[in-house]
């Protein structure tokens, strides 16, 4: 079985993030770019899925800019077997909404024919959490989001879902999407060998014009602001200060 | 102008917190019709017939047990026709299921909307929270998901019509296989006026019943980082922050918890917030009103006694 993952190219989630002044977005010039950290997750599974011998391939996809190559580069370090990159945008502040993603995932596994698609659950920067089951939707498949725990018996899934309540097992026939959640799995590092090995693997280009995508956005950005900043608050000396400034805000009785 | 509100149910239950603060966020936008979908869902329509919408459609069928995203899915699509806006309080069953919708009808979703400008204009949270985006939606019908803790209920008035409605057949690509729910007396997170959360610092999982008692004194529900969650002292289900639930309670009690951007994506907005750690460098105390240093482990059962 083929496994298909599609990474993001994101800000790295340790940058601390500056909105342009002008509000026209977030300023992502010569900022540190990293795969998505729930993608690496998702990548990982991908590969012990791989290792245990349940996929015999594992393909990476990524949507975006050019640079988004060093994404796929990471992700066959860690041991994707090969990547395919859709350049879908030149201005690295350009985002693709889930649903142009989704629909050029589609074009892609029309191509591809993975048995299972593992995506993260969110991207951090746009914070959606939508491709999975839009795509799950677009190819009428089964989706399992927020998985915690995977498992693969014939031609169905066992998962395990992160949900407000606790956690919901469900089984979804195969071929299937499955976002997965922080508690999946810990994604490994690649080592220099598998980097070094990695550049010569193979990378393919392709544009959201060979699946037939339109990616103008859905979505018009009217405007991106700063949050509203908290006021200064005080440092308290003692736990009976804090008891009395708590009762003198009323914030207890 | 008409709004399909999917409601938050949960085995049979309303949430009526969350689907009542989405019904007042979407109540500008017109005439709100409040869908209940699930396998028994009566008491529940009984009970969102009282939030203060115009009608309630009661989708009750097995195909719908636990609201399997392709059941619900399907069953928002062939309701679509009516209405121009379709939203659901942003949970994970919500976040499950209308990405699924809005993709069959074809039009983007909107995810986590915390404020609504127009019927086309929508303001969300990016960035875990560092950027607020205002998007205008070109799409036919808006889909989108409501961050509850942006808006205030409205008191429940009056007493819709609940209609009958019909689900789809079922797909059968995937089935429910069971639940593991953690049963508690305290208040629901989300919707709780105070939360005390605890991070890394606390150290273990026997730890935390220390977090738990403080908790108790104060009625209030308890809340973690993903650091005491993937350590295993807190399930997954109390995680707070860009990944987990988003809250706003009056006060907030974060203790051994350093303040990592991800976390204050989910209670920055609180009222009140207070930050219990040992390093006086930690973030967090950047977003305190009011910050006590020194170690949890003295400060926290001397607090829980003078309280
Ligand atoms: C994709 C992604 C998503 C994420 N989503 C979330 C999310 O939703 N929610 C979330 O919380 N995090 C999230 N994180 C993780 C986040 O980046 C931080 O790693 C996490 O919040 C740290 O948790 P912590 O503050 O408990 O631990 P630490 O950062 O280790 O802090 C522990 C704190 O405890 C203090 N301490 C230790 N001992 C004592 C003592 N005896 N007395 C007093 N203080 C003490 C220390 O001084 C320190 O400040 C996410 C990260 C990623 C990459
Ligand atoms: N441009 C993209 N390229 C590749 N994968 C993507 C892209 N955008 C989203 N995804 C995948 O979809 C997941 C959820 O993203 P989102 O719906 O944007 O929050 C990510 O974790 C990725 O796995």
């Amino acid at each position: 079985m083929k496994v298909l993952v599609p990474v993001k190219r994101v800000i790295d989630y340790n940058v601390k993030v500056r909105v342009k002044a002008d509000g026209s977005g977030v300023d992502l010039a010569n900022v540190k770019m990293s795969m998505n950290p729930f993608d690496e997750i998702a990548v990982e599974e991908a590969i012990r899925l791989k290792e245990a011998g349940k996929a015999d391939e594992v393909v990476a996809v990524s949507i975006g800019v050019k640079q988004s190559q060093e994404t796929l580069r990471t992700a066959l370090a860690m041991g994707a077997d090969r990547a395919i990159l859709v350049v879908a945008a030149d201005d690295v502040h350009t985002d693709i909404e889930p649903l142009a993603v989704a629909k050029i995932l589609k074009g892609v596994i029309d191509e591809e024919q993975p048995g299972l698609v593992l995506c993260g659950k969110q991207a951090i920067d746009n914070d959606m959490n939508a491709t999975g089951q839009m795509l799950a939707a677009l190819l009428g498949w089964s989706q399992a989001t927020f998985a915690s725990k995977l498992e693969l018996e014939g031609d169905s899934a066992t998962v395990t879902r992160e949900v407000d309540g606790g956690l919901q097992t469900i089984k979804v026939r195969m071929p299937a999407i499955v976002s997965v959640d922080l508690r999946l799995n810990e994604p490994r590092y690649a080592s220099l060998p598998n980097i070094m090995k990695a550049k010569k693997k193979p990378l393919d280009e392709k544009t959201p014009a060979d699946f037939g995508v339109d990616v103008a956005p859905r979505l018009e950005i009217v405007g991106t602001e700063e949050p509203a900043a908290r006021q200064a608050g005080i440092v308290v000396g003692s736990v009976d200060e804090l008891v009395e400034k708590l009762k003198e805000t009323g914030a207890v009785k | 102008m008409s709004v399909l509100l999917l409601a938050e149910i949960t085995d049979g239950q309303l949430n009526a917190d969350a689907t009542g603060k989405a019904l007042a966020a979407v109540a500008s936008l017109g005439e709100v019709h409040i869908l209940c979908a699930g396998a028994n869902v009566g008491d529940a329509a009984a009970e969102a017939a009282k939030l203060g919408a115009a009608k309630v459609l009661k989708a009750e069928d097995a195909a719908l047990d636990h609201r399997l995203a392709e059941a619900t899915a399907d069953l928002i699509v062939s309701l679509a026709d009516g209405y121009s806006h379709i939203a659901a309080p942003a949970t994970t069953d919500a976040k499950n299921i209308l990405p699924r919708a809005a993709a069959l009808l074809d039009v983007m979703v909107i995810s986590d909307v915390s404020a609504i400008k127009d019927a086309d204009t929508f303001e969300r949270p990016v960035y875990a929270g560092n950027a607020v985006q205002t998007v205008r939606s070109g799409d036919a019908k808006k889909v989108f998901t409501v961050r509850t803790s942006s808006f205030d209920a409205a008191a429940p008035s009056g007493e819709a019509e609940i209609e009958d409605v019909s689900a789809p057949a079922a797909s059968g690509l995937s089935e429910w296989v069971e639940d593991k729910v953690a049963e508690s007396d305290r208040p629901e997170l989300t919707s709780a006026g105070i939360v005390v959360s605890g991070g890394r610092g606390v150290g273990s999982e026997e730890n935390f019943a220390m977090i738990e008692k403080l908790a108790d004194k104060l009625g209030a529900a308890v809340g973690a980082s993903r650091a005491a969650v993937d350590s295993g002292y807190a399930p997954n289900d109390w995680q707070v922050g860009q990944t987990g639930k988003v809250v706003a309670p009056d006060l907030y009690i974060a203790v051994g918890i350093s303040g990592a951007i991800q976390h204050l994506a989910g209670m920055k907005d609180s009222k009140v917030i207070v930050a219990i750690n040992k390093d006086e460098e930690a973030p967090i105390f950047q977003v305190a009103d009011y910050g006590l240093v020194g170690d949890l482990f003295e400060i926290v059962p001397e607090l829980t006694d003078k309280l």
